[in-house]
């Protein structure tokens, strides 16, 4: 219990100390990870709404692996996108690796499934109530997909938190690519894993509560979205 | 695109037959309501004739032509609205016809104001009552200027109010020279509404007669035991 | 409609983040692959300040296991590499991924072990005796096991000893597969012996009931080299910044700021560059 009470106790001091080391590496947390998270909506969502959408052969053994997908392991992602981006690797000459580009590419490689596997479930339910009355409008397969995305944007706010908790809490995929290089790509689940291997078990549980803090605080705004948009569209 | 002509159609579902060796034309100006016990197959029928579904057997052609499918519009028993405003439910319909802007907006208030539906023009459409919405329904078809109004038990969910208001929307459809084609289960409904009956029973077409000549003569005995009340479903 | 204008913010974000990365890369910048005990003995944060502000040239340390440094520089992935195992280093540069190698400085291995002391070795200076007595013992010895340059300092002494730990493995040799600070948090919390370099151990704070049982054995000393990672290997090597970097470790201000470097008074690294 003590190293708890020390924990909370460290991360008030960080906290109230606006230490800058410590905003540095949350802004960089957050870049990261949100852009990670609109890049895979970006490729995610289209593909959910295609997949919801359109029948074709095949279809059925696509969603089982973008299920499986939304499982991967995010260490394994890490090692195949710095294979990928290793100065030996078919990418090397962008000099992506040990930036936060790499990083970003890794995230958006853990997420996109997720993004697309849930998607998909939801904008198949909404086509079962939509699909004969945009059909009979006229509404071509991109143009009804389209349609159905905005019409559940506020399910998808769901969905694109969940990828955000998964960008934001993992360590294993920026680690590897990113090198937890102090002041470059140092993010706040990197340094936790730091402290801890240093031993400084309440700076790391005190990071890792600030983290906690963070997510809790996106996860409720997003709450108060929906329950206004709901009173409100209906 | 009229006459619509029926040639042999057929509608089976893994051996089932739903639709069977149906032939009829339906020609411009009399209302056409299809009657019938629920099971006969009056919505089958009316979504293969707007091309929401493609027979298994036979042929489905407007104006001789299989391709000639003409500006159509269908209204559903449950009215779909999409989650955005009434007025912006029907410029949706009248930007997939390619409608531009400018006419949209002016179309769209037209047809609110003759269903009666201007006042809540910007309201969200889900948050209307189930009347407004089905009239909403009626305008966003009506503002597409269709020559043929497919309407499948338009007013099966509405009270007697919302169903006298529809009612005579579709009268006034009718009267700017639009072809209707209905279904109903209800026989006073059909006597209102219908010009012609064509009678469904078992997925045939049992009878087909002038709305007088239907309800004094049934030439079928099925027909004669459905007006009789004796065979609301099958 | 409201839907490009979306599409056109998120564009933008991502001009920027593009941008941002591109932006370091035109910063002069070097990659340094070093290791993990290295970094947590804290001397990257005292010595690369100074270098940066005398040169302008940020340095990148990417901390990892000796074999991973060095496997990294192999790939191309660093331009320097600073890592503390000469036998590796000296196959390294026989490979010809390295330019030349030279010695930086030396720390030394400590041997920690519980306050209950079970092979009764606390106070000793001799590390294989020491050795022979856990084993014979069958003590707790928490291990790195992860092909880093205190794993391989590890595996010399044991051999030295004369005895093969892989025997207990399972029951009195654990090996962790990892680095220095997780292993210490392992043989603090089983109550274990394990070998770490001071600087580590100095800064370690989780040390629960352990305690420095043998230290000073001439054995122990763990020399650090730095390479300069070849360009005819990996043309892409920054080798005028990285030789700018070799350089001034080895020089004297480099190596003063070296020695310079104490944790509570006590200093960790022993600055011995040959003067050529």
């Amino acid at each position: 219990m003590n190293d708890i009470t020390a924990a909370w106790a460290t991360a008030l001091q960080l906290i109230a100390a606006f230490d800058p080391q410590l905003t540095d590496i949350v802004a960089l947390s957050m870049e990261v990870s949100v852009t990670a998270v609109v890049l895979a909506a970006l490729i995610g969502l289209p593909l959910g709404a295609a997949l919801a959408v359109v029948r074709f052969p095949g279809r059925k053994i696509v969603v089982v692996a973008l299920n499986a997908l939304m499982g991967l392991p995010p260490v394994v992602v890490g090692l195949l996108v710095y294979l990928l981006l290793s100065r030996a690797g078919p990418l090397g000459e962008l000099g992506l690796l040990f930036t936060p580009g790499a990083m970003v590419v890794a995230q958006t490689v853990l997420c996109a499934p997720i993004m697309a596997a849930l998607s998909r479930q939801v904008l198949e339910d909404a086509w079962r109530e939509y699909e004969e009355q945009l059909r009979s409008l006229g509404a071509g397969a991109a143009r009804a997909a389209l349609t159905l995305l905005w019409d559940v944007r506020f399910s998808l706010v769901t969905i694109v938190l969940a990828g955000f908790g998964r960008a934001a809490a993992e360590v294993g995929a920026v680690m590897i690519v990113g090198g937890n290089i102090d002041g470059v790509t140092r993010v706040m689940t990197t340094t936790i894993a730091l402290e801890t291997s240093k031993g400084d078990l309440p700076l790391a549980l005190g990071l890792g509560m600030i983290l906690l803090g963070i997510v809790l605080g996106v996860n409720a705004l997003a709450q108060l979205v929906r329950d206004a948009a709901s009173r409100r569209y209906g | 695109m009229l006459p619509l002509v029926l040639d042999k159609v057929a509608y089976a579902i893994r051996d089932h037959a739903i639709i069977d060796d149906v032939s009829f034309e339906i020609t411009a100006g009399p209302r056409t309501v299809i009657l019938g016990p629920n099971g006969a197959g009056k919505s089958v029928l009316m979504r293969l004739c707007h091309g929401l579904l493609q027979p298994t057997a036979g042929a489905i052609r407007w104006m001789g032509s299989r391709n000639g499918r003409g500006r159509q519009a269908m209204v559903f028993q449950r009215p779909v609205m999409l989650r955005r405003s009434a007025r912006g439910n029907i410029t949706y319909g009248l930007a997939l016809a390619g409608v531009s802007p400018r006419e949209r907006r002016l179309r769209a208030q037209d047809v609110l104001e003759a269903v009666g539906l201007a006042h809540v023009a910007d309201k969200p459409a889900r948050v209307l009552s189930g009347g407004e919405q089905q009239r909403l329904a009626l305008a966003r078809a009506w503002a597409l200027g269709p020559e043929v109004l497919f309407l499948d038990e338009p007013t099966a969910n509405l009270d007697p109010g919302a169903t006298r208001e529809v009612e005579s929307l579709i009268g006034q459809i009718h009267a700017g020279g639009t072809k209707i084609i209905m279904t109903t289960h209800n026989l006073g409904q059909a006597r209102r509404l219908g010009d012609e009956i064509l009678f469904m029973h078992g997925g045939r077409l049992a009878e087909r007669a002038p709305v007088a000549t239907f309800f004094a003569q049934p030439a079928s005995h099925e027909a004669a035991a459905f007006i009789k009340g004796e065979m609301p479903w099958q | 409609m409201a839907i490009t204008g979306r599409i056109g913010a998120v564009l933008a974000m991502l001009a920027v983040s593009l941008g941002i990365a591109t932006v370091q890369a035109a910063e002069r910048y070097i990659t340094v692959a070093s290791t993990t005990s290295t970094e947590q003995s804290g001397l990257f944060k005292h010595l690369l300040p100074a270098f940066e502000s005398k040169t302008g040239i940020q340095v990148r340390v990417v901390a990892v296991g000796t074999g991973q440094a060095l496997d990294m520089a192999r790939r191309g992935d660093a331009d320097v590499v600073f890592v503390h195992d000469q036998q590796a280093e000296e196959k390294f540069l026989g490979e010809g991924y390295g330019v030349k190698r030279f010695d930086v400085m030396y720390n030394d291995f400590v041997l920690v072990g519980p306050k209950s002391d079970p092979a009764k070795i606390a106070g000793g200076k001799d590390i294989v005796a020491a050795l022979k007595n856990i084993a014979a013992g069958k003590s707790p010895f928490a291990s790195r096991g992860d092909k880093s340059g205190t794993h391989a300092a590890e595996l010399r002494l044991w051999k030295m000893a004369g005895i093969d730990p892989a025997a207990g493995k399972g029951s009195w040799y654990r090996e962790t597969g990892s680095g220095m600070g997780p292993t210490l948090n392992t043989a603090s919390a089983m109550n274990a012996y394990a070998l770490t370099d001071r600087g580590t151990w100095l800064s370690f704070k989780n040390r629960g009931e352990l305690g420095i049982v043998v230290e000073g054995d001439q054995r122990l000393f763990n020399q650090y080299g730095v390479m300069l990672v070849n360009p005819a290997k990996h043309p892409h090597v920054k080798k005028e910044l990285g030789q700018q970097f070799v350089d001034w470790l080895i020089s004297p201000e480099g190596q003063k700021t070296i020695a310079d470097y104490k944790i509570n008074g006590e200093q960790l690294f022993f600055a011995n560059a040959k003067r050529s």
